[in-house]
């Protein structure tokens, strides 16, 4: 399949199960809450290391939020439930609860419920206020600007983690602006993020090293300035690989976003140095969710 | 189908239970059977055919037209449906409701909501006093739903509440909120009966009126601009066109916290107009 110039390999990204919630972070202006949103989200660029993977989903208007006033959506992804809870407690007390005249509130209210308010309640001292309001329970902790608002508990899913593209080109530069044009259009994609920086990953990794306990390093078959020494998986033109790491709530959201991007990836075409596209696997082994490459663009 | 219509035919001499008059306990229940039910009044029984002219219809949609203030605990412990009181009501109505409606068109007496769990009470007249509070010797009152009055409310509206809302649009009595245990009373109208929030442990009460006598157990916490409010009046929206035109302004209000004199960690919040 070739796609304005751009060959589509005829591969698949495998993806795994996770559990995921979003939160609805709003402020007094949009820049507060997307700088509480951002310290939020940020260090959650994979479970490996960071115990959850965490992005904006997207801004939120005046209209769109429970007190009216302007916000962001967040999703946050963990391996486990408790995993997650325990990021959640930790990343809200310490970003959101932190961050001066914001509210938290629970943007997903189905599914088994983590604690929200429920866990930072305590930082109230006793002073505290649990203010049931029709279906919702909501703590008011009073904080040095006034109160921190935030809901009881959050809903979770069960999602898709770690859907991915990879976009081989003719040179660095040429790679980077297919991924950003890549990244941008697929933001607009409902229940997904795009947890690494700028939306996209340049350390690509396999599984297991050479050096014992270490559980993943770089991808040696994708690495350009290694193409002659390893067992590559580039040809001879590429000169560079971008990797766009895909969490989503469903198989379908994630399927969506791979879509949008692959689309835009080569919207820019072999005329501006976008070779090929590939994606990541394990050989279908570890991953329950498979995105054929080419049965998505079909 | 139209609802199940109760005309009342004469006021009773004495006080009648109508608790066992619910859509819960009136399901496949035929009008003639209704009309076979035997009520309490006073020391007597007596049917409610002799009280009422039986309609037939849905007893989701249960209809008492007339003045139906001597009739107690109408929609007690109710579940499900609608009862539309088209005159007043007499004591303890919607008592430990769980869920459904009862819109009164008149007054209602004393004990109006209390312990009521859920569902929805409107009364368009004025309500007796101890609205949504607890019966002599119970130690909690109303412990979660909805109830506005358009008109005044008595004495000790809230007494040992403990979850839900209380919209009162008119004026309310004294010590409004005592002994309140959490939840939520709003009283939008200027007159406020004297020492609300006695002996308050927790919870909230609403004023957009300052009454004449307060309590000093009360410590002023200052003004502020509570963001809890705009989702407080996001979830009440539509329930009452006072409160509704309050939501347009800014929620900055002053803070009373206490009864410190019980230790309480209750509010009295006077909304700044």
């Amino acid at each position: 399949m070739i796609i304005n110039g751009v060959e589509i390999e005829d591969t698949f990204a495998e993806a795994f199960g996770m559990t995921a919630t979003r939160l609805l972070i709003t402020a007094d202006s949009p820049a507060w809450a997307a700088t509480a949103a951002a310290s939020l989200t940020g260090f959650a660029t994979s479970v490996i290391a960071c115990g959850c993977e965490a992005g904006i989903e997207r801004p939120l208007t005046a209209e769109e939020t429970p007190d009216g006033r302007p916000g962001v959506a967040v999703l946050i992804f963990g391996m486990s439930a408790k995993d997650l809870q325990k990021q959640l407690r930790d990343r809200v007390g310490q970003c959101v609860l932190t961050c001066a005249g914001t509210a938290c509130f629970a943007g997903l209210r189905d599914g088994a419920p983590l604690k929200l308010g429920g866990a930072l309640r305590y930082f109230g001292d006793g002073h505290q206020i649990s203010k049931r309001l029709g279906e919702r329970r909501y703590w008011r902790i009073p904080v040095m600007d006034g109160e921190f608002v935030c809901d009881d508990t959050v809903g979770t899913t069960k999602a898709v983690g770690g859907g991915n593209i990879l976009i081989l080109g003719a040179s660095r530069p040429a790679v980077l602006a297919a991924a950003e044009a890549a990244v941008a259009a697929m933001r607009a994609v409902p229940e997904v993020i795009l947890p690494f920086p700028g939306g996209s990953v340049r350390s690509g990794s396999k599984v297991g090293s050479k050096y014992k306990g270490l559980i993943a390093s770089t991808n040696d078959a994708y690495c350009p300035t290694l193409k002659g020494e390893t067992k590559t998986a580039l040809p001879p033109e590429v000169a560079a690989v971008l990797e766009i790491v895909i969490d989503g709530f469903t198989a379908d959201a994630v399927r969506a976003a791979t879509r949008t991007g692959i689309a835009a990836a080569c919207a820019r075409g072999a005329a501006n140095g976008v070779l090929k596209i590939s994606a990541g696997n394990y050989g279908g082994k570890l991953g329950k969710y498979h995105f054929h490459l080419r049965e998505v663009m079909a | 189908m139209s609802g199940l219509v109760l005309t009342l035919r004469a006021p009773p001499k004495q006080r009648v239970d109508l608790s066992s008059l619910t859509p819960d306990k009136l399901q496949g229940v035929d009008a003639a059977a209704i009309a076979n039910l035997s009520l309490q009044c006073g020391n007597r029984p007596v049917a409610v055919g002799e009280l009422f002219t039986v309609t037939s219809g849905d007893p989701d949609d249960l209809r008492l037209i007339g003045d139906c203030g001597r009739f107690d605990r109408i929609g007690a412990e109710m579940t499900r449906g609608t009862i539309t009181v088209e005159g007043n009501a007499g004591a303890y109505l919607g008592h430990a409701m769980r869920g459904g409606r009862i819109h009164v068109r008149g007054n209602a007496g004393i004990g109006a909501a209390q312990e009521l769990r859920g569902g929805e009470i409107t009364i368009d007249g004025n309500a007796g006093d101890f609205l949504g509070g607890a019966r002599p010797g119970e130690m909690k009152g109303m412990s979660g739903g909805l109830v506005i009055v358009r008109g005044d409310a008595g004495d000790r509206v809230g007494d040992r509440m403990r979850r839900g809302a209380i919209i009162v649009e008119g004026s309310i009595g004294s010590y409004a909120a005592s002994r309140m245990i959490a939840g939520t009373i709003l009283a939008l109208g200027p007159a406020i009966g004297p020492y609300p929030g006695f002996a308050m442990k927790r919870g909230s009460l609403i004023l957009l009126g300052r009454p004449d006598r307060e309590l000093p157990s009360f410590a002023d916490c200052g003004r502020h601009d509570l963001s809890f409010l705009r989702l407080l009046l996001r979830a009440l929206k539509g329930r009452s066109p006072r409160l509704d035109e309050l939501s347009i302004r800014t929620p900055l209000v002053q803070r009373l916290a206490g009864d410190q004199s019980v230790g309480g960690k209750g509010e009295i919040l006077f909304w700044q107009d």
